[in-house]
C-alpha cells in the first residue's frame, strides 16, 4: 500500500464530510427542499473551510469538563447565599431582563441551528451549525440553572417562558428572533451567526457578563466565563459563513449586503434593551453604552467592514443613525419603562444623584440637556404623591414593536414617525431603518403579532390593564412597579440588616 | 460520627418557577432536568409565518399526526440535559480511547486475518454513512419536533450518530494504516455495492419524510432495532477471528444503544398510549418503517454472514417484540 498517512484536516474531513453522499434514491432537491428558494448560489460547497476542526470525543470531553466546573460554582454559590453578597437588590432586575428576554432566544438559536444543520446542503457547514445548536441548548440550560437560585427569592423571574410569549416589549426580542426562524438557512445564517453573534455579540452577551462581574454575581459571570469558548466558536463560524457566501458567487452580494442591512438595524433596536440596562440599570455600572458602541461598534465592527469591503460589501446601512443614537437610546428606553413600570415584569427606579452625575459625565452632549430635566421632574412629582405613570397604550413601531418614543435624528425634541400603505392599511414606524424593512417583506412583516393591537382586539386576557396583567401571569405588587417599595427592596434590606447587626 | 457544617438558612419565596410547580402539582423543589425542560420551547403568539413551510408555524402540533394533550408527558427518563448528557458521554468515551490505545499498542488489528478484515471493511465500515443519515433524521426532529421534552434528546441523539460514525471512522483508519482508504473504498461499496442499497435507500426515504414523529418511529424504533442492532448485535460471526477486536472498538455502541432506547421506546410508549388514534398510528408506522428496514437488511445479512437473512430476521424478530413491549400492535 503506497497511500500516505492523513494530515489533520484531511483526517477531520474524512470524519465529517466524508459522511455525506449525494442521495439517489430520492432526490437532492428533496433532502434539502430549503436551500434554494432565498437566491444564493452556490457553486462548490466542498471550498468550506472549516472554522474549528472539533469531533464530537474532543466536544464531550471539553464541555464536560466545563460544565462540572460550571455547576460546582453554581451550587457553591446556593449553598452560601450568594444572592446576599451582590451590589444591591436593584441588580436583580439585570437578571430579569436577561431571563425573560435574552434567554428564550438562546433556545429559539439552538432550534434555528438545528434546522440550519440539517438543510444546509453542504456537509461542513451543517456539522458546524449542528455543534452551535448543541451549544445553544447548553446557554439556555444553564442560563436557568444560574438564575434559579436568584428566582427563589426575587420576583419576576419565575414566569420567564409565559411572559416571553405574551408581554409587549418581550415581543420586542422574540419577533427578533421569529423573523430569523421564520427565514430561509442562509439568511438565517447571516442573522444569527453572522450579525447577531459576530458583529453585536460584544454588545450583548459581554455587557450582561462584564455587568455580573462588576456586581459581585459570580454565579452568571461563571456562566460567562464557561460559555466564552463556546461564542468564539460561533463567532468563527459566523464570520466563515458570511466569507462563504461572497466568495461563491457575484450573484450572493445584493442578496447578503441586504441582509446584513436589515439584521444590523433589527439587532440594533433590540440592543436599545441592554443599552438601557448598562446606563441605568447595573447598580456599579462597567461603562456606558455609548463607549460600549464606541468600541465594540465603531471600532471594532469598523475594521471587520474594512475587511469585507474587499468583497464589495459596505457597512450596514444606518450605522451612522445607530451611531448618533446611542447618545439617546438609553435614556428613552429607561424612561418608557419608567412610565409603563405597571406592566413591567422587572422595577424601576430614578437614577440618584451619583448615577445622573456619571450619565452627565458619560453623555456630555445629551444627558444634562434633554434627560436629567425630565428625570429631575418625575422625581419631584413623586415627591408630591404624583409619581408620573403613562395609562394609555403607545403605539408599536410595525417592525421592531418598541414603542413609538424615539426621537428624530439630528432633532431629539421630536418623536419620529414613519408610515407606509400595504393592501390598504397604513402600517407604523420607529425608523427609516424599521420602515425600510418593512417595505422590503411587506407580507411578512404585516403578520407581526403586535402587543398593543392585540390588547385592543381582545386577545390578552380583557380590555382592562389588570385583565392584560393577569394574562401575562404578572404578580402585582411584586413583579412590577417601582423598586422602592418593593418585597424586592424589603427582602434585600433585611439582608443587608442582617449583616451590619452580625458585623456588630 | 458525622461532621456538620452549619450553614446560615434562608428561607426562599418560592422553590422553583412558576410552570415548573403547575406541573410538580405545587410549589416543590424542582430537579435541573425539570428545570430546564419543561415549558422551555415557546407555544404561542408567534410573529410570522416560515417563508420556507407558510402552512404551519415553527413551532407547530400538527407537524404529526400524532396528538397529544402535552407534549411534556413523553419526558427522558434519564433525565439529560445539556451538561448531564456531556458528562455521561465523555465518560462512555474514555472506554472508546482505552479501547484504541489498547488496539493500537496490542496491535489487535495488525494480527487479524484477511478475511476478518474484507468483512469489516465490507460489513461495518459503511454503517458511518448511516449513522451520519441517523444524525441528519434526529437533527430534523429537534428543528421540527414539538416541546422541549422532546427534541432536546433529539440534538443528543444526533451527536451522538456524529461521534458513532467517527468512532467508525476510527476503526477504518486503523484498519488502513491511517491513510483513509478503507474509508474510501467504504463509501463505494455503501453508494454502489448491492447488498448496501436496501439500507442506503431505507435513510434516504426517511429524509423525505414530513411527519416528525414518524420520522421518530422509522429511525428509533426500526433503523436502530433491525440495522445498527444487525450489525452490531446479531453479526458477531462476521467478524471472524476479529469479534473481540471488533466488540471492543464498538462498546460505545452497546452502551449507547441501551442509553438511547430507554428513552426513544419510552417516549415511543407515551405517546402511543395517549390514544386509541395514536395507537393505531404509531402501529402502523412502526410495522410499516420495520418491514422496510428488514427488507433492506436482508440482503446485507446475507451477504455479510452468508445467512441467508437468517439474522435479519432475528432482528426482526427482535424489534417486533420490543414494539409489543411498547404496547403497538404488530
Amino acid at each position: 500500500m503506497t497511500a500516505k498517512k492523513l494530515g489533520l484536516k484531511q483526517r477531520y474531513a474524512h470524519m465529517t464530510r466524508g459522511l455525506d453522499w449525494e442521495t439517489s434514491y430520492q432526490p437532492m432537491d428533496k433532502v434539502f427542499p430549503y436551500d434554494t428558494f432565498e437566491g444564493i448560489k452556490i457553486k462548490d460547497w466542498s471550498a468550506w473551510e472549516d472554522p474549528f476542526r472539533l469531533t464530537m470525543d474532543a466536544y464531550w470531553k471539553f464541555q464536560a469538563e466545563k460544565e462540572r466546573k460550571l455547576y460546582a460554582v453554581i451550587d457553591a454559590f446556593a449553598q452560601n447565599n450568594g444572592q446576599t453578597g451582590v451590589t444591591d437588590g436593584r441588580y436583580a432586575n439585570v437578571l430579569k431582563l436577561f431571563l425573560t428576554g435574552i434567554s428564550p432566544e438562546e433556545y429559539q438559536a439552538h432550534r434555528g441551528f438545528a434546522y440550519a444543520g440539517r438543510h444546509l446542503r453542504g456537509v461542513g457547514p451543517r456539522v458546524a451549525a449542528q455543534m452551535q445548536s448543541l451549544d445553544e441548548l447548553r446557554h439556555i440550560q444553564t442560563q436557568i440553572h444560574t438564575i434559579s437560585h436568584y428566582n427563589k427569592y426575587f420576583d419576576g423571574l419565575a414566569e420567564f417562558p409565559h411572559m416571553h410569549d405574551r408581554v409587549w416589549y418581550l415581543s420586542v426580542p422574540k419577533s427578533f428572533f421569529d423573523d430569523a426562524r421564520s427565514a430561509g438557512p442562509f439568511e438565517f445564517m447571516i442573522a444569527i451567526g453572522f450579525a447577531f453573534e459576530y458583529v453585536l455579540t460584544n454588545l450583548l452577551f459581554v455587557p450582561f457578563m462584564s455587568g455580573a462581574a462588576y456586581n459581585g454575581d459570580m454565579s452568571t459571570v461563571t456562566f460567562g466565563f464557561s460559555a466564552q469558548s463556546d461564542e468564539s466558536r460561533h463567532m468563527t463560524l459566523g464570520i466563515e459563513v458570511i466569507k462563504f457566501l461572497l466568495e461563491q458567487h457575484p450573484d450572493n452580494l445584493p442578496i447578503v449586503q441586504k441582509w446584513v442591512d436589515k439584521w444590523f438595524w433589527r439587532g440594533h433596536r433590540v440592543l436599545g434593551l441592554v443599552a438601557m440596562m448598562m446606563d441605568y440599570m447595573l447598580p456599579k455600572p462597567v461603562m456606558s453604552w455609548k463607549e460600549a458602541w464606541e468600541i465594540y461598534f465603531t471600532e471594532a465592527g469598523g475594521a471587520l467592514f474594512q475587511d469585507l469591503a474587499r468583497y464589495g460589501l459596505r457597512p450596514p446601512k444606518y450605522a451612522d443613525i445607530a451611531t448618533a443614537e446611542a447618545e439617546h437610546i438609553s435614556h428613552q428606553n429607561w424612561a418608557i419603562f419608567y412610565q409603563y413600570t405597571h406592566a413591567a415584569a422587572f422595577h424601576t427606579w430614578l437614577p440618584d444623584a451619583k448615577h445622573m452625575d456619571w450619565l452627565s459625565e458619560k453623555y456630555p452632549n445629551t444627558f444634562d440637556k434633554y434627560y436629567r430635566p425630565r428625570f429631575e421632574m418625575w422625581g419631584q412629582m413623586a415627591k408630591e404623591g404624583k409619581r408620573f405613570y403613562n395609562m394609555a397604550l403607545p403605539q408599536l413601531c410595525q417592525t421592531c414593536q418598541i414603542p413609538m418614543g424615539y426621537t428624530e435624528p439630528g432633532d431629539p425634541t421630536t418623536i419620529c414617525f414613519r408610515k407606509t400603505q400595504f393592501r390598504g392599511e397604513t402600517y407604523h414606524f420607529c425608523s427609516d431603518g424599521c420602515k425600510d424593512i418593512f417595505e422590503a417583506e411587506p407580507e411578512k412583516f404585516a403578520q407581526a403579532w403586535l402587543p398593543v393591537h392585540q390588547i385592543f382586539q381582545g386577545n390578552c386576557g380583557g380590555a382592562t390593564i389588570p385583565d392584560v396583567l393577569n394574562y401575562y401571569r404578572m404578580n402585582v405588587g411584586a413583579d412590577n412597579m417601582d423598586y422602592v417599595g418593593s418585597p424586592d427592596e424589603k427582602l434585600w434590606n433585611e439582608w443587608q440588616a442582617d449583616k451590619i447587626r452580625t458585623a456588630v | 460520627m458525622t461532621v456538620q457544617i452549619k450553614t446560615l438558612d434562608m428561607e426562599p419565596k418560592r422553590q422553583t418557577f412558576g410552570h415548573v410547580a403547575r406541573r410538580l402539582g405545587g410549589d416543590k423543589p424542582a430537579t435541573r432536568y425539570q428545570e430546564a425542560t419543561l415549558d422551555v420551547q415557546a407555544t404561542a403568539n408567534f410573529h410570522y409565518k416560515p417563508q420556507w413551510e407558510p402552512e404551519y408555524w415553527v413551532y407547530d402540533t400538527r407537524k404529526t399526526a400524532v396528538v397529544m394533550a402535552d407534549w411534556y408527558k413523553p419526558l427522558d427518563p434519564r433525565q439529560y440535559y445539556y451538561a448531564t448528557y456531556n458528562i455521561a458521554r465523555a465518560n462512555m468515551n474514555q472506554a472508546v480511547e482505552r479501547a484504541f490505545a489498547f488496539a493500537e499498542e496490542r496491535g489487535l488489528i495488525e494480527k487479524i486475518s484477511a478475511e476478518a478484515r474484507k468483512q469489516i471493511e465490507f460489513g461495518l465500515l459503511p454503517l458511518r454513512h448511516l449513522h451520519w443519515g441517523a444524525n441528519m433524521n434526529m437533527t430534523e426532529i429537534t428543528q421540527r419536533g414539538y416541546g422541549t421534552a422532546v427534541t432536546a434528546p433529539c440534538i443528543f441523539s444526533a451527536g451522538d450518530h456524529l461521534g458513532m460514525a467517527q468512532v467508525v471512522s476510527r476503526i477504518g483508519l486503523l484498519l488502513d494504516g491511517q491513510t483513509g482508504v478503507s474509508l474510501d473504498m467504504a463509501k463505494e461499496v455503501w453508494m454502489d455495492d448491492p447488498a448496501w442499497q436496501g439500507v442506503r435507500k431505507l435513510i434516504e426515504d426517511t429524509f423525505v419524510e414530513r411527519d416528525f414523529f414518524q420520522l421518530f418511529v422509522a429511525q428509533t424504533l426500526a433503523i436502530n432495532g433491525v440495522v445498527f442492532d444487525l450489525i452490531y448485535k446479531f453479526a458477531d460471526a462476521g467478524w471472524k477471528d476479529a469479534q473481540i477486536a471488533v466488540a471492543m472498538l464498538t462498546e460505545f455502541m452497546s452502551d449507547w444503544r441501551a442509553d438511547e432506547s430507554k428513552w426513544s421506546d419510552s417516549v415511543i410508549k407515551t405517546v402511543a398510549a395517549e390514544s386509541a388514534e395514536n395507537k393505531a398510528l404509531v402501529s402502523q408506522w412502526a410495522s410499516d418503517w420495520i418491514a422496510r428496514a428488514v427488507e433492506a437488511a436482508r440482503p446485507l445479512s446475507a451477504a455479510l454472514l452468508g445467512d441467508n437473512g437468517a439474522q435479519a430476521e432475528a432482528a426482526r424478530e427482535a424489534t417486533i417484540k420490543r414494539a409489543r413491549a411498547l404496547g403497538l400492535t404488530l
